[in-house]
């Protein structure tokens, strides 16, 4: 679980089962399949044939997560390529999803922030959505400059991948966006960086 | 009283001016020799002492048509600083009530407001505008009703909801910022947005501020000051244009400091909004020189008190690292280490 004094940024929790939910999403990616089959002593057989899951395995393919997430017994299990492949199908079922309907988020930030903020365009309040951090700790970032995102960022500075400013990743982070601020970190003195380092892995 | 209005720009030749008119009504925000962070929250009872920028619901001053000219050019070019929630269109008529039935009594040689039911006449004589429409019709507007209005109104314009025992940050004009950006933080509630203050939190300020804002009333504003520096007299510090802005920081000198540095202070009100329930969040920005602020004997002496014994947490965040110490060291000329009133005003 991500541990920070970071005010904007959302507090993650522990996967559990909904059992009075009458519908289920479960949008995850690479570890967070972890957090998924942590479910199961919990979750009768039932709590999974009235659940949908969509699955990014990401770098964790490998590890063969998926197999075991279909060996649930979900109403459907779906395996996309990446995140953003994988929304189209999370807004179908959101948009067909009546009252009762429970969202799980589990793995990266990336993830979740995608999750929420397209949860948000489907009325469903943030406070609703259960979610459990797994994995990376890799940032989706926005250029505070030219609005554009920087995916996977894992450095305390980046460069910018629309504009090319290099910018320091803030700790505050935008649920409406689903991505931390980037703010230009040498229009001061341009070219002197401090000590790019890896702190988001 | 008939207001002479600047024709001054806030951006490339910089030709912002404070009349001695004007630097005596500043609202200088220190009220002893040093400064930390408070709930400093007191109430907005109108009228306030004449002449004060507190005298009436929302100060007009001799900047007015120059800022809103000043406010359509960023408009112009990143119309992303004004924004609403869909949720929010009862609280922007609301806001265009509050702005317009304030302007048009507390300023009647300069607004008019007529109303026969859901038909308005507007009519505002510094910027050449008579409108009529119809009160709760978006369409008979040029623009929204929060854009329309606050096209005419200085100083930054917030809405936020009230809802979940939380403050959201749902909809804004915001042109005149200090370093914040309306765009990211839209949609955030009131412990998000202030997210990146530092000390604050640990002091329990933003508890204890949401805790009191909640409680505000229809009819009993609150109002604080809030501060900071900027160099040159530029309204427009957004993030999104600090590449821009940034670099003036470099150009202070000890020859150019009482010129280019700025006292930046805003004056911040809280105003519960009838038909939404909404609260109105408005942040009128001053500026003043600090070769302005100088004639002012009290103040003279006590911002460089002020500036020197400011924690570094606070310098930096603030933007004050590069030049701090040259600010001091100008002022200090000024100070001649006499003891100062207590309260903020001139003596």
């Amino acid at each position: 679980m991500l541990v920070s004094g970071i005010k904007s940024r959302p507090v993650y929790g522990t996967l559990a089962p909904n059992e009075q939910a009458r519908l289920n999403i479960v949008f995850a990616d690479g570890e967070g399949a972890l957090a998924v089959l942590a479910m199961k002593p919990a979750a009768p057989t039932a709590f999974w044939a009235r659940t949908h899951v969509i699955y990014v395995a990401g770098g964790s393919a490998p590890q063969g997560h998926f197999a075991k997430l279909q060996a649930l017994g979900t109403h459907s299990c779906h395996e996309a390529p990446t995140i953003a492949s994988a929304l189209p199908r999370l807004k179908a079922l959101l948009g067909a999803a009546r009252m009762g309907t429970q969202l799980y988020l589990a793995g990266t930030e990336p993830l979740m922030g995608e999750g929420m903020r397209v949860a948000g365009e489907y009325g469903i309040r943030h406070q609703s959505i259960r979610t459990e951090h797994r994995g990376s700790l890799a940032r989706r970032v926005q250029c505070v400059h030219c609005k554009g995102i920087t995916e996977s960022v894992t450095t305390n500075i980046v460069p910018c991948a629309h504009c090319g400013l290099h910018l320091l990743v803030r700790d505050h982070y935008s649920r409406r966006v689903g991505a931390f601020q980037g703010v230009n970190i040498d229009a001061e003195a341009p070219g002197q960086l401090p000590k790019v380092e890896e702190v988001f892995k | 009283m008939t207001i002479a209005f600047r024709d001054e720009t806030f951006r490339d030749d910089y030709t912002f001016r404070n009349s001695p008119h004007a630097i005596r009504r500043f609202p200088f925000p220190f009220h002893e020799d040093r400064y930390m962070y408070a709930v400093n929250i007191e109430p907005h009872a109108l009228p306030g002492p004449k002449g004060s920028v507190v005298e009436f619901a929302f100060d007009v001053d001799e900047h007015y048509v120059s800022e809103m000219r000043d406010r359509e050019l960023v408009l112009r070019q990143d119309p992303l600083r004004c924004q609403a929630l869909p949720h929010m269109m009862a609280a922007q008529w609301d806001l265009l009530e509050l702005i317009m039935t304030s302007f048009a009594r507390d300023y009647p040689e300069h607004f008019s407001l007529e109303r026969d039911g859901e038909r308005w006449h507007w009519v505002n004589r510094p910027l050449g505008i008579d409108q009529r429409f119809v009160f709760g019709d978006a369409l008979t507007l040029p623009y929204e009703p929060m854009e329309y209005v606050t096209r005419q109104a200085q100083g930054d314009w917030v809405i936020v909801d009230q809802r979940d025992g939380n403050l959201w940050m749902d909809a804004g004009m915001v042109t005149t910022q200090a370093d914040w950006s309306l765009d990211f933080d839209i949609g955030m509630n009131f412990f998000e947005w202030h997210g990146p203050v530092p000390l604050a939190h640990e002091l329990g300020v933003f508890e204890r501020a949401l805790k009191y804002l909640m409680q505000v009333r229809v009819g009993s504003p609150v109002r604080r000051l809030n501060w900071t520096m900027t160099i040159n007299p530029l309204l427009d510090t957004a993030p999104e244009r600090y590449p821009v802005w940034g670099p003036d920081r470099t150009t202070v000198t000890p020859d150019n400091v009482g010129h280019k540095a700025h006292l930046r202070v805003e004056l911040q009100s809280f105003w519960r909004l009838p038909r939404s329930n909404a609260l109105l969040f408005p942040i009128r920005c001053y500026l003043i020189k600090l070769e302005e602020l100088v004639t002012v004997p009290k103040w003279a002496r006590r911002l460089p008190r002020v500036l020197k014994s400011l924690p570094q947490e606070l310098v930096d965040y603030k933007g004050l690292t590069r030049y701090r110490d040259t600010a001091v060291a100008w002022l200090s000329r000024y100070d001649d280490g006499a003891p100062t009133s207590p309260g903020g005003g001139p003596d």
